[in-house]
């Protein structure tokens, strides 16, 4: 090779991975710009009562966002509630009580569950957890529950199947292994002295994790916890088949209601105005701030994780 | 192994590559809207696509849709049920014809009550779908129905969340007969409704009232019946019971007017006679007056003919109204309209 | 006294074991009944007739072979499109832009398009293609899938790469050899395995996504090769057979449900067993 074709060569792999790496920034605040641009309408129209305003109403061209964002937010803050502690005892369970011939296997087991496309749960959804969930917990939730003062209010109406609660426990399952992948690692990376040292001083193994593991990784458990938040903020398949599709806010979490991905999966294709369509997308403005918020946050938080920590 | 690989990117590539040059040869008609009409579309295109070797990809995405992505040349016709007004073909540059009459049926799934064994009015319905109605032995259904045993069973509204003239038909019936309803929903293509839960497309309504217990939906008639469902009698605007079938849905066509219509707006709801089913609708086809693609235009054109001409029998067959003669007639000579050059 | 201590200690822990072991048993029983769900439902209607013929009209009988057919096509493009940038992109970050402002600036952009909810994606792409192009399309269709794969393809590649020894880097350096002959000799053959697996990744994550695809590949009833034309696919083909009220049309979406999840789960498979094959080559 000449020293000219070398250095024709060398500059063309160093043009082109800078473009690649371009393209990546370009692209991202294309993204942004783009969605903003054809959201503008509903902002401007709308202004800050978008933000607040329950109604969403084709016929009089009025959409407000409060009903798809209160959706998306309970939903997912059910799968949350749902899908934290049981990956937290997952996590306990590999890192210190199961034989170690039994971790690889089950570790491998929920990573490739994580997987599964969220189509199939949705479909799962819809046809077999729904229906169940009308007969069984659903009238079991309201006949028992129904009656109390404050909880009776969030279990109340007639039994739809599908709902609020339905979808946020679709999303808990779908979110389950992505939570429990993180939480895994995050054990095992705590430093097997610590725990050692723990264990020689006569610890048992809950003592062990709840005063040396938890603690050691604590803020990367939430910083992870943030990024599964961010996927149930956005999944979109799983939720629209058991959500119910209605822009409503009831206080009840059998009722059904909307999240933002749930109404745009739903009306963007046949939105009739464009005020409609802008609102949509609007919607999904909102939808890319919130996760990009719950992506930095859990960033700030792993960052601070690894800073605090001793060398 | 990289060489592996590169191998197989390079059969890969070029498999895509010869699938582009080989899809340009075949040819293929691109149209969205309406689920309304659907099945019959669908059992067309698949004799027309036997016949003359062109396929007519239809992609049910609900009325709204038909009229969004016709405006944004996303298609080569648009299909809707709500037909749009001079104005809004005249800013559109867009014409629009009757395809297809058929009829809306509301669909209940309560145990113990066979198909037809329901009777509803106007009144009632647009009550249940406000969700003032909430049980099945409201005294409102039990008044029209004393004969049926209804249970005490909280009633679970399905309506349509997508764009859809199923929606526009429906509402537009409701509103006509309760102006409560007329004053909190409205009739359009999508609306607000106050109760209920949302299903996509007449497939998706009519397949959440079979598997949701204690429901009522509204599909167009060929849904209920390929499904098997268990429609609803209703009682029309001169107070005579009336089953929903062929020859009620003909009878409220009967005294439409076409010619008169600019653009053919004209929604047959409500229709009076004796025989008239209340919920009837046609469904339109929405094209450009000056099309990007002429050719792609011409071919649906073609097929539209085709349709007209060879289509009675598969629309009767899905108990469809085929357009009177006289009707297709000027529908043809507004072709002309068409910019095909 | 001590003696009590002790009891309680012990008690809490056998607690805490107790609800650990429910929480693993949960976990993987739910997650279980869903394979077998789709397992069952689905494998009676794998039939030559489902992996032969196209979309069914309302009520009749057909098959998911166009689906099929055009989800591959789609995938293939998107990933003909997303491995080139996404590898490139990585190897810039690992090799040029290491520690540097900029490079953080790229890597962060990326975490963000990785995040991104898929839906998004999807009314992107639908601005930036379809509606200028005036037609739903399979090219706009790749294009949302190829977005979302290349920061996983990139985010994969830069970590392995970076992974590669430096004194490896060094040592080819001593030699005389430019930078870029390090990156494409030594960096891509020690990182090889590692990269391919962030391919499979991508490639698995993007053959199940739907979502994009509902706004911009639309959908097709019948054998679609035109990419500048609606396309057929897996994904929003079972969509609109699950909601759809016909008995037949909801076996063949629980078909295609299984054959995505087996395609899914069998490059996930092939990835796992790749890594590990070439972990225990290395050593």
């Amino acid at each position: 090779m000449t020293q000219r074709t070398q250095s024709l060569t060398n500059w063309t792999v160093r043009g082109l991975t800078a473009l690649s790496g371009l393209c990546v920034v370009v692209f991202t605040i294309a993204f942004a710009i783009l969605l903003g641009y054809a959201a503008w309408p509903a902002f401007s129209s709308f202004g800050l009562h978008f933000l607040t305003n329950e109604a969403w109403n084709p016929v009089t061209d009025t959409f407000g966002a409060l009903s798809s964002i209160y959706g998306t937010i309970i939903s997912a803050a059910i799968a949350l509630v749902l899908s934290f502690p049981v990956s937290i005892g997952i996590g306990f369970c590999l890192s210190e009580i199961m034989p170690r011939r039994l971790v690889l296997p089950i570790r491998s087991l929920i990573e490739l569950l994580a997987g599964i496309p969220s189509l199939v749960y949705g479909l799962w959804g819809m046809y077999v957890l729904a229906p169940c969930f009308q007969t069984t917990l659903q009238p079991f939730l309201i006949k028992h529950l129904g009656h109390f003062a404050f909880i009776g209010q969030i279990f109340s109406g007639p039994p739809y199947g599908v709902g609020l609660l339905t979808a946020g426990i679709v999303l808990a399952i779908m979110i389950l292994p992505f939570l429990t992948a993180i939480v895994v690692d995050l054990f095992q990376s705590v430093p097997r002295l610590m725990k050692e040292s723990a264990y020689a001083l006569g610890m048992t193994p809950w003592e062990v994790t709840r005063s040396i593991s938890l603690p050691y990784i604590k803020q990367e458990i939430f910083s992870g916890a943030f990024l599964a938040l961010g996927r149930a903020l956005g999944e979109t398949m799983a939720v629209t088949f058991v959500v119910g599709n209605a822009h409503r806010i009831s206080t009840s979490l059998l009722a059904p209601a909307t999240t933002i991905s749930a109404s745009i999966a739903n009306e963007f294709n046949e939105a009739t105005s464009d005020m409609h369509t802008s609102s949509l997308i609007a919607l999904g403005f909102i939808l890319l701030v919130s996760t990009f918020l719950a992506l930095v946050i859990s960033k700030c938080m792993a960052a601070r994780a690894v800073k605090g920590r001793p060398a | 192994m990289r060489s592996f690989i590169k191998r197989a990117a390079a059969v890969l590539a070029s498999a895509v590559l010869l699938c582009c040059l080989h899809a340009n040869a075949t040819e293929e008609i691109s149209g969205a809207g309406a689920t309304f009409p659907y099945p019959v579309y669908a059992k067309w295109a698949e004799a027309y696509k036997q016949q003359t070797g062109i396929g007519l990809n239809y992609q049910s995405i609900g009325s709204g849709g038909g009229i969004k992505q016709i405006k944004a040349n996303t298609v080569t016709f648009g299909a809707s049920d709500k037909p749009l007004t001079t104005d809004e073909l005249k800013d559109g540059d867009l014409i629009q014809w009757p395809m297809i009459i058929g009829g809306v049926v509301p669909v209940i799934n309560v145990k113990g009550i066979a198909p037809g064994q329901m009777v509803l009015d106007g009144q009632t319905l647009a009550d249940i779908y406000l969700g003032e109605a909430k049980y099945w032995d409201d005294p409102s259904i039990v008044k029209i129905n004393p004969k049926l045993k209804l249970p005490h069973q909280p009633i679970v509204q399905v309506y349509r969340s997508d764009g859809s003239g199923t929606n526009f038909l429906f509402t537009y019936y409701l509103t006509s007969v309760n102006s409560k309803f007329g004053q909190k929903v409205g009739a359009n293509a999508s609306v607000q409704w106050p109760a209920g839960i949302g299903a996509k497309g007449n497939e998706g309504v009519a397949g959440m009232t079979m598997h949701t217990d204690g429901a009522i939906g509204y599909v167009e008639y060929a849904y209920a019946v390929q499904n098997k469902l268990s429609f609803v009698q209703m009682v029309n605007k001169a107070g005579k019971t009336v089953r929903p079938e062929t020859a009620t849905f003909e009878a409220a066509v009967a005294n439409a007017d076409w010619a008169k219509a600019p653009g053919y707006y004209l929604i047959l709801t409500n229709q009076p006679g004796d025989k008239s089913w209340p919920i009837t609708g046609a469904s339109f086809i929405l094209m450009h007056t000056k099309p990007v693609d002429a050719k792609a235009s011409k071919e649906a054109l073609d097929f539209f003919a085709w349709a007209y001409q060879n289509g009675n029998d598969a629309a009767k067959a899905l108990d469809y109204v085929p357009l009177p003669a006289s009707v297709v007639a000027q529908v043809k000579d507004s072709w002309k309209q068409i910019d095909l050059k | 006294m001590n003696k009590n201590l002790l009891r309680i200690r012990k008690a809490k822990n056998a607690i805490a074991t107790a609800i650990a072991l429910t929480s693993v048993g949960l976990g993987v029983a739910i997650l279980m009944v869903i394979l077998y769900e789709i397992v069952t439902q689905g494998i009676a209607y794998i039939t030559a007739d489902t992996l032969t013929k196209t979309t069914p009209p309302p009520g009749g009988t057909g098959g998911l072979a166009n689906s099929i057919v055009g989800s591959l096509i789609m995938v293939v493009m998107a990933m003909l499109i997303a491995i080139p940038t996404g590898v490139m992109g990585g190897v810039y970050l690992s090799e040029y832009q290491r520690r540097t402002r900029w490079g953080s600036v790229i890597r962060f952009c990326n975490d963000t398009l990785l995040s991104t909810p898929s839906i998004c994606v999807g009314i992107f792409a639908y601005e930036m293609m379809v509606k200028p192009m005036h037609g739903f399309s399979g090219y706009a269709g790749a294009v949302a899938l190829a977005m979302i794969a290349v920061p996983v393809i990139l985010r994969t590649s830069e970590s392995f790469l970076i992974l590669v020894p430096d004194s490896l880097r060094e040592a080819a350096a001593a030699l005389g050899a430019t930078k870029e002959q390090i990156t494409l000799s030594i960096g891509f053959r020690a990182a090889r395995s590692g990269i391919l697996t962030g391919l499979l990744i991508a490639l698995s994550r993007i053959m199940g996504e739907t979502a994009p695809l509902l706004f911009t590949a639309l959908n097709n009833q019948f054998w679609s090769l035109n990419l500048s034309h609606p396309m057929a696919n897996l994904p929003s083909t079972i969509y609109q057979l699950a909601m759809s009220p016909y008995e037949e049309w909801h076996k063949l979406a629980w078909a295609g449900a299984l054959l995505i999840t087996s395609f899914v789960l069998g490059i996930n498979l092939l990835s796992r067993y790749m890594n590990s094959y070439s972990q225990r080559a290395e050593k």
